[in-house]
């Protein structure tokens, strides 16, 4: 997850626009986010079916006008089963993002800025995190949870923060050291005022930015969990458990495990651009 | 040099611990009670009873987490609850086609991602570099176990280059058939890889002995090979070594598409069964190898670059 976050933070220079509006990378990542999004809520009105009621008469039908993208082994429409699996999914993801987001700067603040042993054991803490690889702890941690939401909620907290606390704590280190904190600490402000009122805004944004490749992180996450059996129960529809199934029918109806595929790409595509737009907006003079 | 390691080596005690704090706490994690979750429908109130009396779950947990960790350091890591044998044997018998993969992974790793990141490095801008950098943007997204079922689709299914899956029998069948795992594996990460190589060339070729073996009139390629390539190696050991943790989980979730019978499928394999002791087993070895590849990183990081303090 490190990774991640230096290469946004090292990203050679792009020629900086100032307005919101004139990154074109950003726009068109929300642009294509935004289609997401409104598909995903629009759902009931762009189907006619129901994603979980199977038709067995019907099973495994290829493409035509009464089901555009043909249904499963159950009958069930694709079509609608990719709707409102971005429900799922997306809803999941987005929820999942804001408790790592969270946790992770706020203790990371407090670790940058207090230093000493209360960042020298949250330190030690965030490395026995990082020494588990992100699928190991967060498959190991929904196992003994139990499947469902909730369980993925927690996986994730407990994995995730750990970026968020790099990040703000190295930003913080710097920042403590400016001149406008030394103002602030001659003028007799609090320290929980100079951290949470002056120096949390100005390193927030690498967060923010971070965040948007976070989500996509956690949509593979959900979706990965989802392809090994462990996601959101069935049966309702999310996009790595229509992969899994339409795999053993790979040889005659590939369509089944490539479109829910290229799906999770196209949403994964558009938070990049908004994360990349993001940076070049939101980058420091 | 050695005060370096001893201090580094020393780093490690508290985060070796926190690790098996953490591997021990996953089986108190699970909600109610472990036996009855593990007994299902066979669940007595003896039965229970007896399991927990097994793993020792009905003494104080200081005392649990001290004889866990006693069992850990005599390198015994239980026994499994679904196969006859100890969660020792499992492992060492899975552990060769999961390293297999995860070097297979990172020699096709980098010989995807350092061509492309020089090409884009040397000719800025072009549509190269373009590509380049889109490349992650595209690839970052996108689940490795779906691309394993889409190479599965065309080189297996349709042109029947490589197999379906597993392992074979002998190395060159070995090598055959995990070549689609590792390629898999190799193109998750290379998005992220070719990002961090392609952004540390740009730095050393614009670096000022760069510019100073160009203008005492050492050719191009002198010049990008033993300056821009070779200090912007030292940084694609530390990248690579990052990445481990990617690579590790990458190899975790593919095994499962290519039914490779490495520690990946066995850890789900184990989770269906409810096996506590091989999953909890399972995350320890994952972490360890992580723990050692990030040492050997700093490391070797340390020795290629004479620059490096050892403070």
């Amino acid at each position: 997850m490190s990774t991640v976050t230096e290469v946004l933070t090292s990203e050679a220079a792009v020629p900086r626009r100032p307005r919101l509006l004139r990154s074109r990378t950003l726009l068109a990542g929300a642009a294509l986010l935004a289609v997401i999004v409104a598909l995903a809520i629009l759902a009931p009105l762009l189907t006619r079916y129901n994603p979980i009621q199977q038709d067995l008469t019907h099973i495994l039908l290829n493409p035509s006008r009464q089901h555009p993208l043909g249904t499963d082994e159950l009958g069930r429409d694709v079509w609608s089963r990719l709707l409102y699996g971005a429900r799922t999914d997306l809803r999941v993801a987005f929820v999942a993002v804001l408790f790592p987001f969270c946790i992770g700067t706020f203790v990371g603040a407090i670790s940058g800025y207090v230093e000493g042993w209360v960042d020298f054991s949250i330190m030690r803490l965030v490395e026995v995190v990082v020494a588990f690889p992100f699928y190991v702890l967060v498959i190991a941690l929904v196992f003994a949870m139990g499947p469902g939401t909730r369980s993925i909620y927690l996986a994730i907290t407990i994995v995730s923060w750990v970026s968020y606390t790099r990040i703000v704590r190295a930003e913080t280190l710097v920042a403590k050291r400016q001149e406008y904190v030394l103002a602030a600490r001659v003028g007799g402000l609090s320290h929980a005022r100079i951290l949470f009122r002056h120096i949390l805004p100005n390193v927030i944004t690498q967060c923010i930015v971070f965040a948007m490749s976070d989500i996509v992180l956690d949509i593979l996450a959900i979706v990965t969990l989802g392809y090994l059996g462990l996601g959101v129960p069935p049966p309702t529809p999310d996009w790595g458990n229509m992969i899994a199934s339409g795999q053993q029918f790979l040889t005659t109806h590939w369509q089944l495990s490539t479109i829910p595929g290229v799906v999770v790409v196209i949403t994964g595509l558009a938070l990049m651009l908004v994360g990349d737009g993001l940076a070049e907006v939101l980058r420091p003079e | 040099m050695l005060r370096y390691l001893a201090k580094r080596l020393l780093l490690l005690i508290p985060v070796a611990l926190g690790v098996a704090f953490l591997a021990f706490l996953l089986i108190h994690l699970v909600p109610g009670d472990p036996a009855r979750t593990f007994l299902g429908s066979h669940s007595t109130p003896a039965g229970i009873r007896s399991l927990d009396h097994a793993w020792g779950l009905d003494r104080p947990l200081p005392v649990q987490y001290w004889l866990f960790l006693d069992r850990l350091l005599h390198g015994d890591l239980g026994q499994s609850l679904f196969y006859q044998a100890s969660v020792n044997t499992l492992i060492a018998s899975r552990l060769p086609a999961t390293l297999l993969l995860l070097v297979y992974a990172t020699i096709l790793s980098l010989l995807i991602s350092v061509p492309i990141a020089l090409l884009a490095a040397v000719r800025r801008n072009s549509w190269v570099d373009q590509t380049a950098r889109a490349i992650p943007v595209v690839g970052i997204g996108m689940p490795s176990f779906w691309l394993g079922i889409m190479l599965i689709l065309v080189f297996a299914l349709r042109l029947r280059l490589f197999p379906v899956g597993g392992y074979g029998q002998d190395t060159l069948h070995h090598l055959w058939s995990m070549f689609l795992p590792g390629l898999t594996v190799a193109l998750a990460i290379s998005p992220m890889l070719i990002r961090s190589l392609r952004a540390s060339l740009i730095e050393a070729l614009d670096s000022d002995y760069v510019a100073f073996a160009r203008s005492k009139g050492l050719p191009g390629w002198i010049v990008l090979l033993r300056y821009g390539l070779r200090n912007a190696s030292i940084s694609g050991v530390t990248i690579l070594g990052i990445n481990i943790g990617f690579l590790v989980g990458g190899t975790l979730v593919v095994e499962n598409v290519f039914a490779v019978p490495g520690l990946g499928s066995l850890m789900v394999q184990s989770i269906m069964n409810r096996d506590f002791p091989v999953v909890q087993g399972i995350t320890i070895v994952f972490a360890v190898i992580v723990i050692v590849v990030y040492l050997l990183t700093d490391l070797a990081y340390a020795a290629l670059d004479p620059r490096v303090q050892f403070s």
